[in-house]
């Protein structure tokens, strides 16, 4: 969807801010939102691309207004009660008023340092074969997919080069929409700074990224 | 706030809950209304879903654990030191850098499918994730403020060299600007140029020149005059 976290190239917000590499969270709530989130996420109700999705549905105002753990917040809050896992009124409420719903399983401590190192690989060697070519110029379609898209709105109609060959990976906008199984040949594509910005960008500048093979068309 | 503020380096000592309010930028600097706001919220879940049974409070302790004391960017140094010194494993990490990583321990979560873009004379990679916040987790932790913000992310594609210089990086005009947005799954490690005058350091020396930033390719890697 055409939502405010699909920002690249808005204007308006001011200087990047430094800082140092520590501390890695900026206060206590920040460590039980991340972890509270990858923990509920383990117990597989929803794909990452579904945990996206929840965030990118805020409304622009709120997106815009929340800090980052803030929208995992919401998006996690989202994510539980749409699964009635929790209901609006406990959230409302802060405390348990109903009984639990059965997950598929719950992350336990001794199983933490295996998941993080297991993660979450999402090339399929089953998937699709690609249709296009290194070298190839394509065009990312002119698309605005109403539900969860991985294609920034920067470079859709825009040509580009394809320089990678990924294989085929979990196409996000599938997964977002309980489609697990949906892999698509997924390619790098670099566009000229030029074809994204007009004749008056950076001659020096490329921009990449990474799109599914639906994204695309030969140009 | 201003876009010719100097860049703002909180000071780590002072909890950020309560500095700075002056730059009421919406990144993360909050009143404290707002902090015990989300404070309480963040509380009530996690009581919520451990009384459910969802999650393990112990759990969430090691999750936190592992990613404010185990994995950072001091991983992602090791791979950097590691391919200045041998030519070999340089060849690896650019030809399956996610088999490279892992051959020094670094694999999982959010770095999965790995790929190294290098630095080099004229050529200058810089990495962004425009629609949320993807990260090389294994090699670099987890993502500094900045570049999950707003600011960073909506420039970074269109005026790379603007945010460079916010970083006190200034790169020749004619040096090509190669931004990566990562918006599957795929995860790059920037594999800075190494430092002159560095010749015969250890492995350990040179990871010492190796920042985070240096490696998402906001800023090279220290001199070893900035380091000492």
């Amino acid at each position: 969807m055409n939502g405010a976290h699909d920002m690249g190239g808005m204007m308006g917000f001011g200087p990047v801010r430094d800082e140092l590499e520590d501390p890695v969270f900026h206060s206590h709530w920040e460590r039980r939102a991340f972890a509270l989130t990858l923990a509920a996420a383990a117990a597989g109700r929803w794909s990452i691309d579904e945990a996206r999705q929840a965030r990118e549905r805020l409304s622009p105002p709120v997106y815009l207004s929340k800090t980052y753990y803030e929208i995992w917040i919401a998006g996690l809050e989202a994510l539980l009660t749409e699964r009635g896992l929790v209901s609006r009124e406990e959230i409302e409420a802060g405390r348990c008023l109903g009984t639990a719903r059965p997950v598929e399983r719950i992350l336990e401590t001794d199983r933490v340092d295996a998941m993080i190192a297991r993660g979450g690989p999402t090339f399929r060697a089953d998937g699709p074969a690609p249709r296009l070519v290194m070298g190839q110029t394509v065009r990312a379609r002119n698309i605005h997919p109403p539900g969860h898209t991985r294609l920034p709105r920067y470079v859709r109609g825009r040509c580009g080069v394809i320089s990678h060959l990924h294989g085929a990976h979990v196409f996000p906008d599938a997964s977002a929409s309980g489609q697990e199984d949906v892999s698509q040949p997924l390619y790098t594509v670099r566009f000229s700074g030029r074809e994204l910005w007009g004749e008056e960008a950076d001659p020096s500048l490329s921009v990449s990224i990474e799109a599914f093979e639906s994204y695309l068309e030969p140009a | 706030m201003h876009d010719d503020d100097p860049p703002f380096i909180p000071d780590a000592r002072r909890s950020h809950d309560h500095d700075d309010h002056d730059h009421d930028d919406h990144d993360h600097h909050r009143h404290d209304g707002d902090v015990s706001h989300i404070e309480a919220r963040v509380r009530a879940l996690e009581e919520i879903l451990t009384q459910k049974g969802y999650v393990d409070l112990a759990a969430l302790d090691r999750l936190v654990e592992t990613y404010e004391r185990r994995i950072g960017p001091r991983n992602g140094a090791h791979v950097i030191a590691r391919a200045w010194t041998d030519p070999d494993y340089c060849e690896r990490l650019r030809t399956d850098a996610t088999r490279a990583i892992a051959e020094l321990g670094y694999s999982g979560r959010q770095g999965e499918h790995m790929i190294a873009v290098f630095n080099a004379p004229g050529i200058h990679n810089l990495v962004v994730c425009t629609l949320c916040s993807c990260y090389p987790w294994p090699v670099l932790g987890l993502p500094p403020v900045w570049y999950k913000s707003a600011p960073y992310r909506s420039r970074a594609v269109i005026d790379p060299r603007s945010v460079l210089a916010e970083f006190g990086f200034l790169p020749a005009l004619d040096t090509q600007i190669r931004v990566w947005d990562s918006t599957a799954e795929i995860r790059y490690l920037v594999v800075p140029e190494r430092p002159p005058a560095t010749e015969g350091w250890s492995e350990d020396q040179l990871a010492s020149l190796v920042t985070r930033n240096s490696m998402i390719g906001v800023s090279p890697a220290l001199s070893p005059e900035a380091a000492s």
